[in-house]
């Protein structure tokens, strides 16, 4: 009896919930159309796009039609130069973030350090590569200057900067400070009391990172790698200014197709597209998975 | 046990040759058009270049469109959020991050696909059109930066007390949303409109691939033609972004420094 008489309102109050959160989903409408209309229909056309042919059937032959050798090594080199940069970038970025954070430097360096990384990692794109060309180019200040200097001829042992360590140096430019920027709250995550206590109880330096530093920190810094992984994977820019075409990297290849349809079929060129999706997608995907792991110690 | 600040310093200092050199170089090398002095030369030809003002100039207003549309699309949308649906917050998270994880060359591929002339809604017929869609996409670029930085802002103040507060007074939600949210969030909003802008006035790919006039597709072309002028442009370029993220800091340092006064 008396539960009875108790649901009646529950229910009306229930009711009423659904009411205001119906009316309450009017708020975001604009969020989700906008997100739907500029985001996800047009990357969805793509992803149909691919799997059908040009009579309109449903298809896995682009996809397969990726395994040819242009492409396959297209998709190859541009992997190698996102991990290299992503890798070397998140070890100078996290040896650079320790130091300024506990490193027992000047207490001015860390300031310095994040907002030249705050700088640095949003100046990609075209003038970079203009900046890497001044330096390293064949008349660039460092490649003069160690000629003039030492007689050391930097474009005689082999060293280009159109090629994959010149482009993998390049967006060491940018990927460093994104590591520096992103890691160093991870690191002053790391209390000091956790070193204290492991010194105390008679750990090395070395059973101190073994057991408890990174422990702690290999999310952030495994994740951090792989977003620096997709943000080089990604990028057009740079390597469009530094190599012109000359380099045969995937967003290059996609750039000349959607330009000028070069691989002479428009759902080839969206499987390209679809290729990336995924590469990115995966390595993204776990970074988001791995910061909300990371996030666990900061609080 | 004092700890050695060898390692720390030598880190540093590569570290520091590393990003330093580069933009000496760059400096050095947009000094050198004439020959056998330094000069600015570099700096006069590029400033007094029509198709230099015509493109700066373009994607300064496309800047500050991209910011107007983000802000009235990211604050309402994440105030709304925190007040009433906190339940979808999630997958809104999410959705901001989606244009991290398609690269932007991507989406692009798929606007010109979606909105070309043959389809239903084909905004790329006309240079406004194209110009809309150009400013969508930006938005669409700076939404995961846009939003972390307003939902931060967000989670700072309190948000039911403060609309509940302004509605015993009478005030309806536009009143609500601009003469309260908006004011107390502005230094979210501005470091949000900094990153947007920085993204804004660098960015290749949409304006190139849309054809539209903007800044990077004219860095672009100098640099495939010219010697000193990129250099002096890279210059150019660097000071606009560290003039953004320098105004990002002192403005939110400014606030931090104020509620530290309070």
């Amino acid at each position: 009896m008396a539960a009875t008489a108790d649901a009646l309102p529950q229910r009306q109050a229930a009711m009423r919930r659904v009411g205001t959160t119906a009316f309450a989903l009017v708020g975001v409408a604009p969020f989700f159309l906008f997100a739907l209309f500029f985001l996800i229909l047009p990357t969805m056309f793509l992803i149909v796009g691919a799997f059908k042919n040009p009579a309109g059937d449903w298809t896995l032959g682009n996809l397969a039609n990726l395994f040819q050798p242009t492409i396959i090594s297209a998709y190859w080199i541009s992997i190698q130069v996102s991990a290299a940069s992503a890798i070397l970038g998140g070890l100078i970025g996290f040896f650079l973030a320790y130091a300024a954070v506990s490193g027992g430097l000047p207490a001015w360096i860390r300031p310095t350090l994040l907002t030249f990384s705050g700088v640095a990692s949003n100046f990609a794109g075209i003038p970079l590569a203009f900046a890497f060309l001044a330096t390293l180019g064949r008349m660039g200040l460092v490649t003069v200057f160690l000629n003039e200097a030492f007689g050391f001829n930097l474009y005689r042992t082999g060293f280009n900067l159109l090629s994959f360590w010149g482009l993998t140096l390049t967006y060491l430019y940018f990927q460093i400070p994104l590591m520096v920027l992103i890691l160093t709250p991870a690191i002053d995550g790391l209390k000091r009391e956790w070193r204290e206590a492991s010194q105390i109880l008679g750990a090395t330096s070395v059973q101190y990172w073994r057991y408890i530093a990174l422990p702690v920190l290999w999310p952030s810094m495994l994740g951090t790698t792989l977003l620096l992984f997709a943000n080089a994977f990604g990028a057009v820019a740079t390597a469009y200014a530094l190599t012109g075409s000359s380099m045969n990297i995937v967003t290059i290849l996609l750039y000349a197709q959607v330009r000028g349809d070069v691989l002479h079929d428009p759902h080839l060129g969206y499987a390209l597209a679809v290729g990336m999706i995924l590469i990115t997608g995966v390595s993204n995907g776990t970074y988001i998975w791995l910061r909300s792991r990371g996030e666990r110690w900061l609080r | 046990m004092k700890q050695s600040t060898f390692g720390p310093w030598l880190a540093m200092i590569i570290g520091g040759l590393y990003f330093l050199v580069p933009l000496l170089a760059t400096f050095e090398f947009s000094l050198r058009m004439k020959r056998g002095e330094y000069s600015f030369e570099a700096y006069r030809v590029v400033f007094a270049d029509p198709g230099f003002q015509a493109s700066f100039s373009y994607s300064v207003a496309l800047a500050l469109a991209t910011i107007v549309l983000g802000v009235l699309l990211v604050v309402p949308t994440a105030y709304w959020i925190h007040l009433k649906l906190p339940k979808l917050k999630p997958l809104v998270e999410f959705v901001t991050l989606l244009p991290l994880v398609i690269p932007a060359i991507v989406i692009v591929f798929g606007y010109l696909r979606m909105y070309n002339s043959s389809s239903i809604l084909p905004l790329t017929n006309s240079a406004r059109g194209t110009d809309l869609l150009l400013a969508f996409g930006y938005v669409t670029l700076a939404l995961p930066y846009m939003y972390r930085a307003v939902d931060t802002g967000l989670r700072a103040i309190d948000v039911r007390t403060l609309t509940e507060a302004a509605e015993s007074l009478g005030a309806g939600w536009p009143t609500v949303l601009f003469r309260v949210i908006f004011p107390n969030v502005r230094v979210a909003i501005l470091s949000g409109a900094f990153v947007t802008f920085a993204i804004v006035m660098g960015e290749f790919t949409f304006a190139s691939l849309l054809n539209r006039p903007a800044f990077g597709p004219y860095l672009q072309l100098i640099g495939a033609n010219r010697a000193y002028e990129p250099a002096a442009l890279a210059i150019i370029a660097f000071l606009v972004t560290w003039a953004c993220m320098g105004l990002m800091q002192v403005i939110g340092q400014g606030a931090r420094m104020v509620s530290r006064k309070r």
